[in-house]
């Protein structure tokens, strides 16, 4: 069902953890749906200096999550949010047609985090400004 | 390669090399056509009648109320449609439950596209229907009930008997997928009180591509297939000899060995339990341990995806199968859990063990060495498994 590379990257999946005190969190997908994952980064003059993933879901979705971590780190953050799920899905030589939909958020929790991270900037710049407090 | 584990009975079992041996024969050496008259047709003739013989024996049933099919896809799609093409003068209503397999569910849906009524019946958080509930659901243009033996999923075994004693004080058609339990459990379709049965041979240690459909005498079925006028003008095509000939070795085969199968299955199958729910925290059995098929297993386990255990148990060579939304290509999760009610983001978390003739104690303690650092790995992957534990530790 699975390329050998999207097996490859589900047997030895990159990056996976959690950057405790990270700068920016993305979270995409639920429990309910059978996939979800959490994106942490930390940020470096405007470089993804790390990043890692935590992914609850099937070979496609942990596949996919560790593929983006790899192709993201190092980047500049306005290059990464180039970065597509359908980029994802061909860097790992292709999904199962099922797959594309449910499994292929790994872009979204990518773009996901850097957005939290921009939001954290903004309300730290201006911490009067800011209306909304965050919880976490 | 290492020896392969196949905790997977429930989807498919291995060809008996008996079975096989019986089957050989009537490739290429006796081929000819059941339905000519020369010797060469009638030998061939001759092994169908027999196998007809020797399956409606060990069902209870007369030779002429076995029409063999393709498998118990068909059987299911010939009982159902079969019924509602004959019956809808009488009327268009139809009861079912909730957790049929796909053969049934869908020839529903399909009928109730067509102006047909389906009743769905419930199922209580065990996998069982309820009688009374049958009962309940009965009109006067109830045309069929089709309530499945045993769960192809969770292995709840359905109480058939008295479902089918409700029917037929209504007079109402009783179907009754027993693609699970045949060659499983002792089956008499008097004594059940079912009037058609579909059963695959494949889920016995018979070869694939061939089942049959019992249907009563009385029942009036209408022509499935049309043709060449083959099982009494009902189902055309010219008959699969070496798999009618395999099915009714491998009934006969099963029904033989049934009681020491069974006992031998269950024993490991507890221990298999045993084994995981003393190792893992929050694993939860699904289903009924006592109205259950004795080889079956069907758990969840919180804070994990079922096809990612399912791919990093196949590393280990071990194969088994899940309720997950992912190994069946849709976005939900098992029908069949979900009318258990259990919530979705736990069914997409189960996995479901089935034991055969060739599972060893070994296989069993192998699974319960390599099973809980699978599930460890994954929890630790997991985004929901530490809030899970936070909870927890806090309640």
């Amino acid at each position: 069902m699975y390329s050998e590379l999207v097996m490859e990257h589900f047997r030895n999946p990159r990056n996976m953890g959690v950057i405790e005190d990270a700068d920016g969190v993305g979270e995409v997908g639920n429990p309910q749906c059978g996939d979800m994952m959490r994106i942490t980064i930390k940020v470096k003059d405007g470089i993804l200096e790390d990043i890692k993933f935590q992914t609850l879901g099937c070979g496609a979705a942990v596949a996919t999550s560790s593929m983006v971590t790899e192709m993201a780190k190092g980047k500049k953050l306005d290059e990464a949010l180039q970065i597509t799920n359908k980029a994802v899905a061909d860097a790992l030589g292709g999904l199962p047609p099922q797959k594309m939909h449910c499994s292929n958020l790994a872009a979204d929790g990518l773009r996901a985090a850097i957005e939290d991270y921009r939001r954290r900037q903004q309300e730290g710049a201006h911490p009067d400004r800011s209306p909304d407090v965050r919880e976490t | 390669m290492e020896r392969v584990i196949y905790l997977d009975h429930a989807s498919t079992t291995p060809t008996d090399p008996e079975v096989l041996e019986a089957m050989l024969p009537w490739f290429s050496q006796k081929f000819g056509n059941p339905s000519t008259v020369y010797s060469l047709g009638l030998t061939s003739s001759e092994a169908v009648q027999q196998a007809r013989e020797t399956v409606a024996r060990l069902i209870g049933a007369e030779p002429e109320e076995i029409y063999f099919t393709s498998g118990g896809t068909e059987s299911d799609n010939w009982a159902i449609f079969g019924t509602a093409e004959a019956q809808q003068s009488k009327g268009r209503h139809l009861i079912t439950s909730a957790i049929e397999h796909h053969a049934v569910l869908e020839c529903m849906k399909f009928l109730e596209k067509r102006g047909f009524e389906v009743t769905w019946l419930p199922v209580n958080s065990r996998g069982l229907v309820d009688p009374e509930e049958v009962r309940r659901a009965l009109r006067p243009d109830t045309i069929l009930v089709s309530i499945m033996h045993a769960n192809n999923e969770v292995g709840s075994i359905e109480p058939i008997e008295e479902i089918g004693r409700i029917t037929r004080e209504a007079g109402v058609l009783f179907h009754v997928d027993a693609v699970q339990t045949v060659g499983k459990l002792p089956l008499d379709v008097d004594q059940l009180g079912v009037d058609m049965l579909s059963m695959s041979a494949h889920k016995f240690y018979g070869p694939k591509g061939v089942g049959a459909l019992y249907a009563r005498k009385r029942v009036k079925l209408s022509s499935y297939l049309h043709g060449g006028g083959q099982e009494r003008g009902k189902r055309a095509g010219t008959h699969n000899v070496p798999g009618i000939v395999g099915l009714a070795k491998a009934l006969e085969i099963a029904c033989g060995r049934m009681a020491e199968d069974a006992i031998r299955e269950a024993e490991l199958r507890d221990r298999l339990w045993k084994g995981i729910s003393e190792r893992i925290q929050a694993v939860h059995l699904n289903g009924d341990f006592q109205h259950r098929l004795p080889s079956n297993l069907s758990i969840r386990v919180d804070g994990v995806e079922g096809e990612s255990m399912i791919l990093m148990l196949d590393m280990e060579g071990i194969c088994v199968s899940s309720g997950s939304a992912c190994t069946t290509g849709s976005l939900d999760p098992s029908h069949v859990l979900l009318a258990m009610g259990i919530p979705a983001e736990q069914a997409h978390g189960s996995l479901r063990m089935t034991l055969g003739r060739s599972t060893t104690q070994e296989d069993i303690d192998k699974f319960i060495e390599v099973f809980p650092p699978i599930v460890a790995r994954l929890r630790e992957m997991s985004p929901i498994w530490c809030a899970n534990c936070i909870c927890r530790k806090g309640s």
